[in-house]
């Protein structure tokens, strides 16, 4: 309150002065009164001015006065300045807002705590197994038969709770009206009690709404969804909707700010596990995540070693299924799998795995290019100091100490600063939704609450004071050094000043060429990803996923793929079991007579006749499917039944030397103990299977068999987009009792497998673009200001009789050695960086000439460009004029 | 003596003089000192108002404008209750570090 009352007395200061010589007044009176003379008195108070400032200090928070009228100086320097000023704010800007919405993702996706109690002792649960590719994974996904065991195990130790994976579904919220997208998320009944949420309104599925399958259909709303959806209307508790083929009562709201476990994804309706009825029995069939919360008095590690016994026991029993000749690579990967427990306090999702690297590689970018920014800015100050030496000079012999001639440079940078944040502020409000849109797949959309936090605001804030640092504190020393008696004299230039300004055109430079290095990494890998040849065409190209009531035989999916042959526009029309690059994935575990197995199994795909014309996928050999052709098979009474199958290039590579292998027959097993032979029709080249990543991998195609949910691809004539809805029609004319789930063009399913590379690649492209122009920008600064500062001696020179060019290369020669000591720098940085991102790169290496040689082509190109102008200037200037100048 | 403990010196002299005779002026608050300290304590008659304005910045004085029989305005100062207070530690924290100087002087 005091500091408050002196910070009012800021706006009171004219009072206070009047009230200061009243009292000054009133006490010389007095001592004439009492018989002193008038000069006795006076000399008796003192200095009066003196007292007066220290009591007017006292009253005034003293600096906080200085700083106020630094502000108003400050920013009347920004004014005078017009240009430089813009110039300056508006790259800060764009730096400082690029910072702030890497940071709001960053946060949103990867550290916001959860709003729950005690988030610090949450887990969940995760299985690691090596991949396909020897690299070690780990798998965070359960069936309900394991929590059941787990949840027995633990009983006393740990609360284990089940956290769907929120998914979109159609509700119908009003009766009779249209359904609606709304993001559903399975819960265990102790999981609010666990959290140790309260509700907004009504109550929170608890313990007793998780007991009998099926028995339970009551939803808890998000208060999020409750404000957006119902208005925050409270008769919402009670009301009944339509979801999944089951009536709900919604019979509370969350608390504000809880919108699920999963970052990236925001539930509106949660709802008892037990209600997700078929999936209760059904091992193998991953739904939820597992978290862990263990109890008071028990370790996490604790709690892990309960479940990892279990885990343990179950690995054994799998391992009687294993047939007896099943490679011992694929055993010991198998044994090798445990469980762990991560710590899930800032939730888990997807969105977080698939993001996490990419997100801080871009924040590294970000940061780089604030660099660049701040050192820009803090060349231009510090030559505008240069201007100002005089102005400095004059406060220091007046008496203006030196930490007051730092604050006031500070203020000045705070100023420009603050501004900057401002505008970088509405910058990032702009950009981070549209990061946030690259993110999506649109079946599912990523879902996150931007920058609504105070961490955000305090970022904001921080960030502002950490840049004015960074960029203002040397000028702010320099300005403070000044000797006076030299700079008012007029006194040669500080060889100082020129170091500062080329040590920082030298960090600028190779943070420039750092970035333009990742940016190419990552600008050829999308490339390289997004034009890999896939094995088959993806123009024109359709695909429909279809849904029947039931499994189906093949001959009446046939059906339909014949009405739609008829269908104008249409070239051709297959099945498969699903899209290539649709993520899906089925091994096979095959035997070829005389080859020992190998540890990893072919993918396989069930296709129909034709499929391979309908793809343009080239036959090498052999034939196609005929509509008689069966798979390799198990009859009613479990014995194995002989079949027809078609392989790849790959496969016939590794299982057969490259020979043909139309007409050999090979084993497939179908169960531990049970094989088919399957006689090899047809070889066609390689194609892409499930991953656009991986490389051209043996497969085997089958004949498809009974289905309930099969991927139509229909190559169209012209233009594929309009034909979608005759394709939708088209399904429904044949059979009303089909479900068309989503028509796609085969491209999508491209596009999708490239996200994360095309969001690395466009905004490490545009961080790139904009580090290139801040650098030009401020080679041309400082060039400029060299060639200005200069122009006397230039002008003798010249008078002298030096040639244009021997005085160009004087002027030039410093920062572009700079230029060069930065790009080495920066290249050696990249290079060492390169390793950290490698696992973002596809076919590109941090060492290849090809990644070195551009960044630095572009940068020399720039600097050029940049240089070249005031080197001109420096070659045209005139020695009359340069000297009649001063 | 070092600036700082006169200055210590010249509040603590303030608040009793003030503990004692209720609300004076400036004036009236300079004469006191000199009749209590003679010469020891003079300082600069104009140092003594800085002291006052921080001593009610502190919260420990509270001032008001009254008028003098002349008709002169003058700014009077009294004690605040925390200036009671403040007043009252002091003075016990005085007398016993001067004891303390006491017993130390007489030892030697």
């Amino acid at each position: 309150m005091r500091w408050f009352g002196r910070f009012l007395n800021l706006f009171r200061k004219q009072r206070i002065d009047e009230d200061w010589a009243e009292e000054m007044a009133s006490h010389l009176a007095e001592a004439e009164e009492r018989g002193r003379s008038v000069d006795e008195a006076r000399q008796a108070f003192g200095n009066a001015l003196q007292h007066r400032e220290r009591s007017r200090d006292i009253r005034l928070l003293g600096w906080l006065d200085a700083l106020a009228s630094d502000a108003v100086f400050g920013w009347r320097q920004l004014r005078k300045r017009p240009a430089v000023s813009v110039a300056a704010i508006l790259s800060l800007a764009l730096a400082i807002g690029a910072t702030t919405a890497a940071f709001q993702l960053i946060h949103a996706v990867l550290l916001r705590t959860m709003p729950v109690a005690d988030p610090q002792s949450l887990y969940y649960v995760a299985s690691t197994y090596i991949d396909r590719e020897g690299k070690a994974d780990y798998r965070d996904e359960f069936d309900y038969p394991t929590f059941v065991s787990y949840r027995e195990a633990a009983a006393d130790r740990a609360e284990l709770l089940v956290a769907g994976m929120t998914a979109r579904q159609e509700a119908v919220l009003t009766p009779g009206a249209e359904p609606e997208r709304v993001y559903r998320q399975f819960v265990s009944g102790n999981l609010f009690g666990v959290f140790g949420l309260q509700p907004a309104l009504g109550r929170l599925i608890g313990p007793n709404d998780d007991l009998k399958p099926g028995g339970h259909p009551v939803a808890v709303v998000s208060h999020e969804f409750w404000m957006r959806r119902f208005g925050g209307d409270a008769e919402v508790v009670g009301r009944t909707f339509r979801m999944a083929g089951t009536m709900w009562e919604v019979i509370g709201v969350g608390p504000k700010g809880f919108v699920g476990s999963e970052p990236g994804a925001m539930t509106d309706v949660f709802v008892p596990a037990v209600m997700n009825v078929e999936a209760l029995n059904s091992p193998g069939w991953s739904w939820f995540r597992l978290w862990v919360r263990p109890k008071p008095g028990v370790s996490a590690e604790q709690a892990r070693l309960i479940m990892q016994a279990v885990f343990r026991r179950r690995h054994e029993e799998g391992l009687k299924n294993f047939a007896a000749d099943t490679p011992k690579a694929v055993v010991d990967r198998y044994m090798a799998e445990e469980l762990v427990m991560l710590p899930a306090q800032s939730g888990v999702s997807d969105v977080q795995r698939q993001y996490r690297r990419p997100l801080w590689i871009l924040s590294m970018l970000v940061g780089l290019v604030l660099l660049i920014a701040c050192t820009n800015t803090g060349n231009l100050l510090t030559a505008q100091a240069a201007a100002r030496t005089r102005e400095m000079a004059l406060r220091v012999s007046i008496g203006a100490g030196r930490w007051r001639l730092v604050q006031l440079v500070m203020v000045e940078s705070l100023l420009l600063a603050g501004l900057a944040t401002a505008l970088g502020t509405l910058f990032a409000a702009w950009s981070a939704p549209v990061v946030v849109a690259m993110l999506q797949v649109p079946q599912n959309p990523v879902r996150l609450p931007l920058g609504a936090d105070w961490e955000d605001w305090g970022f904001s804030v921080a960030l502002t004071f950490f840049v004015a640092i960074l960029f203002g504190l040397a000028p702010a020393l320099r300005a403070s050094g000044v000797k006076p008696m030299s700079a008012l004299r007029g006194g040669a230039e500080s060889h100082s000043r020129r170091r500062t300004m080329h040590v920082l055109l030298a960090m600028q430079m190779a943070f420039c060429v750092l970035v333009q290095f990742i940016a190419g990494l990552f600008v050829s890998t999308f490339d390289r990803l997004s034009n890999r040849p896939l094995g088959f065409t993806v123009e024109r190209l359709l695909v429909a996923d279809v849904q029947a009531r039931k499994a189906e035989p093949r001959q009446s999916w046939e059906q339909v793929v014949d009405h739609l042959r008829g269908t104008p526009g249409v070239q051709g029309v297959a099945m498969a079991s699903w899209p290539p690059l649709s993520g899906n994935r089925w091994t096979l575990t095959v035997r070829v007579p005389g080859i020992a197995p190998e540890a990893r199994a072919p993918y396989a795909l069930g296709v129909t006749p034709s499929y391979f014309d309908t793809m343009r996928i080239e036959m090498l050999g052999g034939r196609d499917f005929h509509a008689t052709d069966v798979p390799p098979r198990l009859d009613e009474a479990k014995r194995p039944l002989p079949g027809k199958v078609i392989v790849n290039d790959a496969f016939a590579q590794i299982y057969f030397h490259g020979e043909n292998p139309v007409g050999r027959v090979i084993a497939v097993r179908l169960s531990k103990d049970q094989a088919s032979d399957a006689e090899i029709v047809g070889y066609v080249r390689n194609a892409t299977y499930s991953d656009i990543r991986e490389p051209m991998r043996p497969m085997v195609y089958l004949p498809m068999e009974d289905r309930g949910h099969v991927s139509f691809f229909v190559r169209m004539a012209g233009e594929p987009a309009g034909a979608m809805q005759l394709l939708r029609r088209t399904v429904g004319d044949v059979r009303s009792d089909l479900r068309v789930v989503q028509v796609q063009e085969q491209s999508a399913f491209v596009r999708w497998q490239v996200l994360r590379e095309r969001l690395l690649a466009t905004l490490s492209l545009f961080f790139a673009i904009v580090a290139l122009a801040l650098a030009g920008i401020g080679l041309y600064g400082v060039l400029n200001y060299a060639v200005t500062r200069q122009t006397k001696e230039i002008g003798i020179r010249t008078a002298l009789g030096a040639r244009p060019l021997v005085v160009m290369r004087e002027v030039a020669s410093g920062p572009l050695a700079m230029v060069a000591l930065g790009l080495a720098i920066g290249l050696g940085g990249g290079v060492a960086c390169g390793r950290m991102v490698e696992s973002m790169l596809y076919e590109v290496k941090a060492t290849d000439p090809s990644a070195v040689l551009g960044p630095v082509v572009v940068l020399v190109l720039v600097a050029v460009a940049a240089a070249l102008p005031p080197a001109l200037r420096a070659a045209r200037i005139d020695p009359v004029d340069s000297l009649r100048a001063e | 003596m070092k600036t700082d403990t006169l200055n210590g010196s010249l509040d603590l002299l303030v608040l009793k003089i003030l503990s004692r005779r209720g609300a004076l002026h400036g004036y009236a608050i300079m004469l006191a000192i000199e009749e209590v300290s003679g010469e020891m304590l003079r300082v600069e008659e104009g140092s003594l108002y800085p002291a006052l304005h921080r001593l009610e910045q502190e919260g420990l004085l509270k001032a008001k404008w009254i008028v003098k029989e002349n008709g002169r305005r003058a700014r009077s100062y009294e004690l605040t209750a925390l200036g009671r207070k403040h007043f009252a530690a002091e003075e016990a924290r005085w007398s016993t570090v001067t004891d303390a100087v006491r017993r130390v002087l007489k030892l030697a």
